[in-house]
């Protein structure tokens, strides 16, 4: 009887968890505005296009990453492995369609890149769902290391250390080509990843991505209220897969170009910094880090690239030694300090 | 034939003593320290300014190599690391990436990308026979060195008070703790001689492999294979575990260049995944 009931009339906590469900998924000023701006960065700064574009990819890899670590809380040194699988894929598909047949056509390249990113996510998912986050840090570095050297060993394939040349993705939806100004190269990596973190957002925000900070929180008890934690692990590992796959995507096809250099260590390292930085679990995180991690780098690089290196190191050290959790955290713990200091007046 | 086997039985030694200091800081205190390759780089570069100029004896530099690695690690230990043992394993991966990038910056700065030769003196070079095979004196120098070592460990661990005490907080610190072992300063005095075990390395290392600036970040992932396989439980795993890495590779860059490197990282994964405790370690892991 009472479950006659239930099924007809929502509980009132069931009304309450859906109120509190929607309230987290709405959008706010801040948000909005944050995409205004990047916007109008076309108009504002037309002469750093191509730096921006490059932002928006990092940003994304960096949103990979989130998924990943941030929010189901796999620790992983690996993600340039998918970056570096989506711009091979893509890069080789645009440089075989040469310019012309369907191949090359961006979008479809970035449904090629992602595609083989996440399949190989999906087929590597199972490695990192047992173990200590030493062993996942390992396999996954393991992996990447696995890729960089497929990458650079054959050389039929992917050129070697020499990168792969001559990729030519036709226009963008058959009218904008590529320009030399990074017009276009701006506007469809801003769109890409816009498109993309709205679906992010989208997933974390739903009870799906409600369980996965669960697991995150502690797998132990997640599993014991019936939550399959192994499958979401997959799902998750394979959605950020495929998120680094279309970053890795978007870089060839923005510099009509691929290089072992995108899957090395460095391009993980750098992307995982990136999020710290920002603020790991918050979706703002990577692309906040991305911002603040190459503006770091075009000013102290070009002193000298020694200096960025060396500040890097010790921001890194700094953050993790004084402030938890990357700026977001840092802005988020004021806030709740300024808030219950309200509270007590 | 043999001479690759000696060959890479000498590396694999010398990877051994690079990276046991590492096994002992991640055995004892769950600590991931990537930066423990930029202790065998300043063991490295000191080696190779004191011998370029100053004209130190290459003798000396060795002895000088720990000293000066190890005051550096118990350094940053007492100062920096000892803040992170109770935070997460990202946060202390972050932290030593930190100082990894810092170390390479550093030397950078000082010294410039290129590559450091050394020059050894002269009874150090050359080859011999040796049961047959032809060996560079250096090599041997190496293995006669690195095996002493090995032995002098085992024994300090086996054989002496500190030695139990180490092992008993590797095995269960907090019980360890709780019968009155002075877990702190054991850690405190195993991380500083693991650091100067590391520069000890680098400036043995310094006749073989070639140092620049990126040494701590090329090495690092050789030194997490020799603790994965190896396991954190015992020395003579990991030390096995330096061994068929170093034979491995060396082989495997003379006979099947291509794959090498492939062969050893999908062999790191598969005992990730299939013994997650390592290859040689008994019981289950902690």
């Amino acid at each position: 009887m009472t479950d006659m009931t239930l099924s007809h009339q929502p509980s009132p906590e069931a009304v309450k968890a859906r109120a509190v469900l929607l309230g987290r998924s709405r959008w706010g000023i801040a948000e909005i505005a944050f995409w205004v701006i990047a916007a109008a960065c076309y108009f504002l700064l037309p002469t750093k296009l191509s730096l921006l574009s490059e932002i928006a990819i990092l940003g994304l890899l960096a949103l990979s990453i989130d998924l990943v670590l941030g929010y189901a809380g796999i620790v992983t040194l690996g993600q340039g492995a998918f970056f570096g699988i989506g711009a091979y894929a893509a890069g080789l598909a645009a440089k075989h369609g040469a310019g012309a047949g369907p191949w090359s056509d961006p979008l479809i390249g970035l449904f090629i890149g992602g595609g083989f990113a996440a399949l190989i996510g999906f087929l590597t998912s199972f490695l990192v769902l047992r173990g200590s986050d030493l062993t996942r840090l390992m396999v996954t570095l393991g992996v990447a290391l696995i890729v960089d050297e497929i990458v650079n060993q054959a050389k039929w394939l992917t050129g070697g250390s020499d990168g792969l040349q001559g990729v030519l993705p036709s226009p963008v939806l058959g009218i904008w080509d590529f320009d030399l100004f990074g017009r276009t190269a701006f506007i469809y990596s801003m769109s890409v990843l816009f498109v993309l973190f709205v679906i992010a957002r989208a997933i974390v925000k739903s009870p799906f991505g409600l369980s996965l900070q669960a697991i995150k929180g502690n797998p132990l008890r997640t599993r014991a209220i019936g939550m399959p934690v192994n499958g979401r692990l997959v799902a998750i590992y394979t959605i950020g897969s495929f998120y680094a796959g279309v970053a890795g995507a978007l870089a060839a096809q923005t510099t009509q170009f691929a290089s072992p250099d995108y899957v090395a260590f460095h391009r993980s390292a750098d992307a995982l910094l990136m999020l710290v930085f920002g603020g790991a679990g918050h979706l703002y995180g990577g692309l906040l880090g991305s911002i603040i991690f190459r503006t770091m780098q075009d000013v102290l690089g070009n002193i000298t690239p020694q200096y960025w290196q060396f500040w890097l190191g010790a921001t890194l050290v700094g953050l993790v030694l004084f402030v938890r959790g990357g700026i977001l955290g840092l802005l988020a713990g004021l806030r709740d300090r300024a808030t219950r200091n309200g509270g007590a007046k | 034939m043999l001479t690759i086997l000696l060959d890479g039985i000498a590396y694999g030694m010398l990877l051994f003593i690079l990276a046991v200091g590492l096994c002992v800081t991640l055995g004892l205190m769950n600590f991931i320290n990537l930066a423990h390759g930029a202790f065998a780089m300043a063991g490295g570069y000191l080696t190779i300014t004191l011998m370029q100029q100053a004209g130190v004896p290459f003798l000396v530099c060795l002895p000088a190599a720990f000293i000066f690695a190890a005051v550096l690690g118990l350094l940053l230990e007492r100062t920096l690391y000892r803040h992170l043992y109770d935070k997460t394993h990202l946060d202390q991966v972050l932290f030593s990436i930190g100082l990894v990038f810092m170390a390479m910056a550093m030397v950078d700065y000082a010294y410039g990308a290129n590559q450091q030769i050394v020059n050894l003196p002269e009874y150090l070079t050359g080859r011999i026979n040796f049961l047959g095979a032809s060996i560079g004196v250096y090599r041997l120098f190496v293995i006669v060195i690195c095996s002493l070592l090995v032995i002098g460990l085992q024994l300090v661990l086996t054989q002496t008070r500190f030695g139990s005490r180490l092992r008993a907080a590797v095995d269960d610190g907090r019980v360890a703790r709780g019968m009155g072992i002075d877990v702190t300063r054991i850690f405190a005095i195993t991380f500083a001689v693991g650091s100067g075990l590391a520069g000890l390395g680098g400036a043995l290392g310094t006749g073989i492999i070639s140092f620049d600036p990126t040494f701590p970040l090329k090495y690092m992932i050789y030194f997490l294979i020799v603790i994965s396989v190896g396991g954190t439980t015992t020395i003579t795993g990991p030390f096995l575990a330096a061994i068929l890495l170093g034979v491995a590779d060396v082989a495997g860059k003379y006979y099947v260049p291509a794959v090498g490197g492939f062969i050893i990282y999908t062999i790191m994964v598969l005992v990730l995944i299939l013994r997650p405790q390592g290859l040689f370690a008994r019981g289950p892991a902690r």
